[in-house]
């Protein structure tokens, strides 16, 4: 018996003599919790993701600062000047031994636009803006999602009928209509109020998830056993089913961050987001549409950086999604 | 007579482990109490059953689970109900506990303590369920939340029924986990239950059963997924905890051996009926319900014939939803005659105490051994 305990510890040859036994049982058992962080650091996307949305939040939090916090770019997204070079992006990543212009930021590191606004410091404005967006709706789609989701799967019957027949309305009208409309409405009040009621139409999916997953856990024993005890049906579900469904409310709430990004700039691209004076990197995209012959930079700089906070979501959702499911056992290259 | 000593030409194996801990626990299940032991039942009626009935509809028709059930359970008495598979035992203790799926019909009455608990609404129910009336489930392995801590568990149990702070409740649970033989107590309230084997584990649930001082237990099966050293010792501790708080406990199983060490009365069930109602023994010794003793006979034993083959009952239980005429039993009666199959027989006395359901209980009674006619013919070996 223990020196099969032993051969199953991963690499420990069974031990000589019995007199070992004791060595080998000092296997300490990982939490789940280490389990899925080393599950997760495994996942190479996830790390390059994780990495590299670490970056975007830190340029976007640090060069122009974050409300009453200075940052150390010294120009603002505001002020008007003279267009310098035609406005051309100053910065230079290509060393100068290598036939280019050496390592700087310049000037403008991301050009002007053609009244001289410093571009660099709006696409940091608009990254601030629509990653606040992002995770506002995140948390408001989890939130109202996991909770009618859970509600309509452990009380079933009519409470189950109602409530799934809203997500399906909701999700049967196009998302970014009901946003657009949301928008119009909203217009003017500021990014906040329009980011609470995006995550108000985002919902949908989580909900369907949850339920789902709550049905085969409201059958479970340790429900039932629960139950049999006499706890109410409030704690049931969030004490003990809401727990088990950690993994996928986590996975779909950073997937929902990311599609949040894309409808937030979709929206505004559509002029029905974000309204100036705010400004998002959608915005920017729709601001300086015409401008893509001209000066093409204005366009691209905050594609740029659309598809860097979208693709870095994902990666690390899609990380957090194998991390959590315990059938997991090898990691993926 | 067969021999209990193993015979002289096995070889003593050498690498049979003489685990120090193998041989104490063998000690403890010595040393624990019987039924002997602990507090007779008095004549305070607790829990009354009266005609219940339990009836699911589905596609297929009306599946008739329990077809009028009564009993009655008095205070610190241990009943065991036993049966096969389908014969209704589980959802009949379900519908004492309340916690029977919805599109289930219940008539009849269960009268905890004079109030009739389907008469109750779902709060009062609630109120009920786990603070005088607690059940421990057969399975331990899938019976706890994995991702909550024993001790988050434990104490929720307390916190569902009194305001007080989670400090007290979690003490409330190092206690119980003290009393069900749980070692190093508190540093096991914060283990998960993955970290406990499944006696252990069963143990916990014995815990939560009992930390609201319960006057009724339900143990369904309670002992069916361990192993047989560790159903004695959970047994036993059943047998502890119901002195501790001084409950009745309704028994549930399919294994007559845990009923005959555990239980002060027996009632057995057939198809959603009770077959044989009486004292433990008076239904061991001398069953009046061919059932009962085909159950019996079906026991694999240590005397008789060495090569003696078990005596299964022949046949399988009957469908639910078309139940045959007469007696349900009769298809598989050996004894059945003309009468068992036109008309149902009614839990009659057979005797001091002791019911049973039977046209021919006093063919049962003058046979030397009532098992005796489930022997299969000797043309058939």
């Amino acid at each position: 018996m223990t020196s099969q305990t032993q051969t199953a510890e991963a690499g420990t040859p069974p031990p000589p003599q019995a007199g070992d036994a004791a060595q080998g049982l000092n296997i300490v058992a990982r939490s789940q919790g280490q389990l899925i962080r080393r599950r997760f650091f495994r996942h190479r996307g996830a790390l390059v993701g994780m990495v590299l949305f670490f970056l975007v939040v830190l340029l976007a939090v640090s060069s122009i600062g974050w409300g009453p916090i200075p940052g150390w770019w010294d120009k603002d997204a505001t002020t008007t000047g003279t267009v310098t070079n035609g406005g051309d992006p100053t910065l230079s990543v290509v060393p100068g031994f290598l036939g280019g212009g050496g390592v700087h930021l310049g000037e403008h590191p991301f050009g002007q636009d053609n009244t001289g606004r410093d571009y660099f410091a709006l696409t940091m404005r608009g990254t601030q803006t629509s990653l606040l967006i992002a995770i506002i709706v995140g948390l408001v789609s989890t939130l109202v999602g996991t909770v009618v989701g859970a509600v309509a799967g452990y009380f079933r019957g009519r409470t189950e009928s109602v409530l799934m027949r809203i997500t399906d309305v909701v999700i049967a009208v196009p998302t970014l209509l009901l946003a657009g409309l949301i928008g119009v409405i909203v217009a003017g009040h500021g990014i906040l109020l329009f980011a609470l009621f995006l995550g108000l139409c985002l919902w949908t999916q989580i909900a369907r998830l949850v339920r789902g997953e709550v049905l085969s856990l409201r059958e479970k024993e340790f429900v039932e056993a629960a139950r049999s005890v006499g706890t109410p049906a409030r704690r049931i579900i969030f004490k003990h089913i809401l727990p088990n469904t950690m993994g996928i409310i986590i996975v779909s709430a950073t997937l929902a961050i990311a599609s949040a990004v894309l409808t937030e700039s979709a929206l505004s691209f559509l002029s029905l987001g974000v309204q100036p004076p705010d400004t998002s990197l959608g915005r920017l995209i729709t601001d300086y549409r015409t401008a893509l012959s001209v000066r093409p930079w204005l366009f691209y700089w905050p594609g740029l950086f659309i598809v860097a906070i979208a693709l870095s979501v994902n990666f690390i959702g899609d990380g957090l999604r194998d991390a959590f499911d315990p059938r997991q056992t090898r990691v993926r290259d | 007579m067969t021999s209990l000593t193993p015979p002289a030409n096995t070889p003593t194996a050498p690498d049979v482990p003489t685990d120090a801990s193998i041989i104490e626990a063998e000690e403890e299940v010595h040393a624990g109490r019987t039924l002997a032991d602990s507090q007779p039942p008095s004549d305070e009626e607790i829990l009354v059953v009266e005609d219940l009935t339990v009836e699911f509809p589905t596609d297929d028709g009306l599946v008739k689970a329990v077809r009028g059930v009564d009993y009655t359970l008095h205070a610190r008495e241990v009943l065991g109900i036993v049966g096969e598979s389908g014969s209704g035992k589980s959802v009949s203790s379900m519908a004492v506990m309340g916690l029977l799926p919805k599109n289930a019909r219940v008539r009849g009455s269960i009268r905890y303590r004079g109030r009739d608990l389907l008469k109750l609404r779902p709060k009062e129910q609630r109120a009920l369920r786990g603070r005088n009336i607690a059940m421990i489930f057969q399975d331990p392995m899938t019976s706890l939340n994995p991702v909550r801590s024993v001790g988050d568990q434990l104490s929720e149990a307390v916190l569902a029924h009194h305001l007080v702070p989670r400090k007290q409740a979690m003490a409330r649970a190092k206690e119980m986990l003290d009393l069900v033989g749980i070692p190093q107590a508190e540093r096991r309230l914060r283990a998960y239950p993955h970290e406990f084997s499944g006696g252990m584990r069963q143990r916990v649930m014995i815990a939560m059963a009992i930390i609201n001082d319960p006057d009724v237990i339900i143990a369904d099966e309670p002992t069916t997924a361990l192993d047989v050293t560790v159903q004695a010792q959970i047994l036993e501790k059943l047998l502890e905890v119901k002195d501790a708080v001084n409950a009745a406990i309704v028994l549930i199983t399919h294994d007559l051996g845990v009923i005959a060490g555990m239980a002060h009365r027996t009632l057995v069930m057939y198809a959603g009926k009770p077959v044989e109602v009486g004292e433990t023994d008076q239904v061991f010794y001398t069953p009046r319900m061919p059932y009962t003793a085909g159950l019996l006979g079906s026991i694999p034993s240590l005397e008789g014939e060495r090569d003696g083959r078990l005596r299964p009952i022949a046949g399988t239980p009957p469908s639910l939803i078309n139940l045959p005429s007469g007696c349900p039993f009769s298809p598989r009666c050996p004894l059945a005659t003309d009468v068992c199959r036109e008309r149902e027989p009614e839990l009659a006395e057979k005797g001091d105490d002791h019911l049973a359901a039977c046209h021919h209980s006093d063919r049962l009674a003058e046979a030397e051994d009532a098992t005796a006619f489930f022997r299969v013919p000797e043309e058939e070996r």
